[in-house]
């Protein structure tokens, strides 16, 4: 039953999404570590890091477009649970330092030390297994949407309202993680990690194993979501997103439906924080900041919202754009991101992937005029 | 809550606005398998009161019992539309971005709960159903056409179609004929007629034509209570409708 609840939502292109997200997945740790770096094919260490990073902002980038695109609720804070996720594996790194950090404590990360901690938070038991660490990634931005989700949704937040609680929901956590007393490291959050499950965060295989986890993750969050989408109640989702008040006249219980959509996201969102922060090396509190989660919500409309492949393909877009931008004109980008929102809004109204549809409708359109 | 044989009981209902009182102390018996129509004048309370027998408005104070046994004034709209009251609006609105039978399929009685329909499989019985339903309404060619590409009148005919997959006891009709031709009213009108041979309804309208072409029982709201009530005839002479109303 699970298979084929699976199998349902995915159709030709999203299955040959699927296997080349894999591929890509594959085929670029290996080339990596079987290629000998002096080989035209030989992928370096820093290109497998940058991937990496973009496949877990794709997912990031797909869980947004999940309750934005099929369920019409505009999140403008699910940067947070991506946040929330990074630091579940920010801490679990933290205690695989042990006593290796400057002060050499084999208990307190450094910044306790630092800050004259006597003892090891409450809340930092049982971050030192990997495991646990995990479950927590997914668990505790799921509890935030949930309980922000159980009012917002059953007193009837919509639109605007909505997006603007999301919005101060990341900021106010912003300010909290800034707050050197939320034993979570402060302004400086957490960084200089060693180890991850024994092996060394800075090496070459571990790096190829992360961007392939990366993949895989990607590609297991297009899955489900493409079976969630395709089943009777995706159809009821996309139902509530054009027309709710319609669907509770129907008798639909109409705060279910969004609740569990967007716990799933926010979970998924989580899994993406998780997998983003051992790439780069660190999380601190700037990733709750409300411009984080504006441009995942960008790269959803750059991609095309409402489809699967859409938000993967724009956070690729978008980011290889900032990359590059900010290492050749720094100073442009924040413009180059501003032009791209309105040529998205005017031009794109459903993203690159839209464009594509409309190419395609166009020249049948063309053929079917041909004979005539 | 009173025991009735009505379907619908409606006694003392009051609802406010800000000081304005959209209902004011309104009574109202829908007997079973009757057809009713409300005419009124612009703000006599006719939409509110539909609102209020559909969940997404709560009285202030009265009594809305349906079939005997519900509180309404308890229940939300979910809830409601589950007991078997169906509500078309004004107007018609479909589902745009699924198809006719998407659209029907989410009308259709049964299954509600999200949980319940992650892993729901298309049953016998309901294909079946929902062919008899496409065959009524005449749209099996257009069964797999998207809502959006539909025509107004193959719209409203989904939106009844819809309402037959919901099968409710009691259907609430707002301004059927807004914006509709003469030929197009009187066809609505035997359509209505023929729903009610299965089903109770409701029916809210401005259009006095329309309303003799039903032929049944009206009442007349003005200010939020009841003014009239009897044949077309009957509440035509009265002659406070005829100075709230029928004279302007």
């Amino acid at each position: 039953m699970i298979t084929r609840f699976l199998w349902q939502g995915m159709d030709r292109n999203l299955r040959l999404f699927v296997l080349l997200v894999l591929a890509v997945g594959i085929a670029l740790p290996l080339l990596n570590q079987i290629v000998p770096p002096g080989s035209p094919f030989h992928v370096p260490a820093w290109l497998l890091q940058l991937i990496g990073k973009y496949l877990s902002f794709a997912l990031l980038a797909l869980a947004v477009d999940l309750v934005w695109g099929f369920c019409g609720i505009l999140s403008l804070g699910h940067g947070a649970f991506f946040a929330l996720g990074g630091y579940c594996m920010g801490m679990y790194l933290m205690r695989q330092i042990g006593s290796r950090g400057v002060y050499g404590n084999p208990i307190l990360p450094d910044f306790m030390v630092f800050l004259n901690y006597k003892e090891l938070p409450w809340f930092w038991y049982g971050f030192d297994n990997f495991g646990f660490a995990m479950f927590m990634a997914i668990l505790v931005p799921s509890m935030l949407a949930f309980a922000l989700g159980w009012f917002a949704f059953r007193s009837r937040v919509t639109g605007v309202y909505l997006s603007i609680i999301t919005q101060a929901m990341t900021f106010a956590l912003m300010l909290a993680f800034f707050r050197n007393d939320m034993g979570l490291g402060g302004n400086n959050g957490m960084t200089d990690f060693k180890e991850i499950l024994g092996f060394s965060v800075q090496a070459d295989s571990t790096r190829a194993a992360l961007c392939f986890a990366s993949a895989f993750m990607l590609a297991l969050g297009l899955v489900v979501s493409a079976a969630i989408v395709g089943s009777r109640f995706g159809k009821a989702l996309t139902a509530v997103r054009d027309a709710e008040s319609r669907m509770r006249f129907l008798g639909y219980r109409v705060e279910g439906y969004k609740l569990f959509v967007f716990v799933f996201s926010a979970a998924m969102a989580g899994i993406a924080g998780a997998l983003y922060v051992p790439q780069v090396g660190i999380i601190n509190p700037s990733e709750f900041s409300p411009a984080n989660s504006i441009e995942a919500v960008l790269w959803v409309a750059v991609g095309g919202r409402g489809t699967l492949i859409g938000p993967v393909i724009g956070a690729f877009i978008v980011n290889f754009g900032k990359t590059w931008l900010t290492g050749a004109l720094p100073e442009v980008w924040l413009f180059a991101l501003g032009a791209l929102f309105i040529v998205v809004t005017l031009l794109l109204p459903k993203g690159v992937v839209g464009l594509w549809g409309q190419l395609k409708a166009r020249s049948q359109a063309k053929k079917a005029r041909a004979p005539a | 809550m009173r025991s009735t044989s009505a379907l619908l009981y409606l006694s003392g209902v009051t609802v406010s606005f800000d000081g304005f009182k959209a209902l004011n102390n309104l009574s109202l018996l829908i007997e079973p398998g009757e057809m009713r129509a409300i005419i009124g004048p612009n703000g006599a309370g006719k939409t509110t009161m539909m609102d209020v027998v559909t969940g997404k408005t709560r009285p202030d104070s009265g009594e809305v019992v349906f079939d005997g046994r519900a509180d309404l004034t308890k229940l939300d709209e979910a809830n409601i539309a589950t007991l078997g009251i169906g509500r078309k609006f004004q107007k018609p609105t479909v589902f745009e971005n699924h198809t006719v039978r998407d659209n029907l399929l989410l009308a259709l009685a049964g299954l509600r709960k999200w949980h319940r329909l992650l892993l729901a499989q298309p049953t016998k019985s309901e294909g079946d159903r929902l062919a008899e339903i496409l065959s009524i309404i005449r749209m099996e060619e257009q069964q797999h056409m998207l809502g959006a590409r539909l025509s107004h009148g193959q719209k409203q005919w989904l939106e009844i179609g819809m309402l037959l997959a919901q099968d409710p006891k009691l259907l609430l009709v707002d301004e059927p004929v807004a914006g509709m031709t003469d030929v197009e009213t009187e066809t609505t009108a035997q359509v209505l007629r023929e729903i009610n041979k299965t089903h109770s309804v409701v029916v809210v309208e401005h259009d006095m034509s329309f309303v003799r072409a039903l032929g049944v029982k009206v009442t007349v709201l003005h200010e939020g209570s009841m003014l009239a009530e009897g044949t077309l005839d009957q509440v035509s002479a009265d002659q406070r409708v005829v100075e709230v109303y029928l004279g302007r």
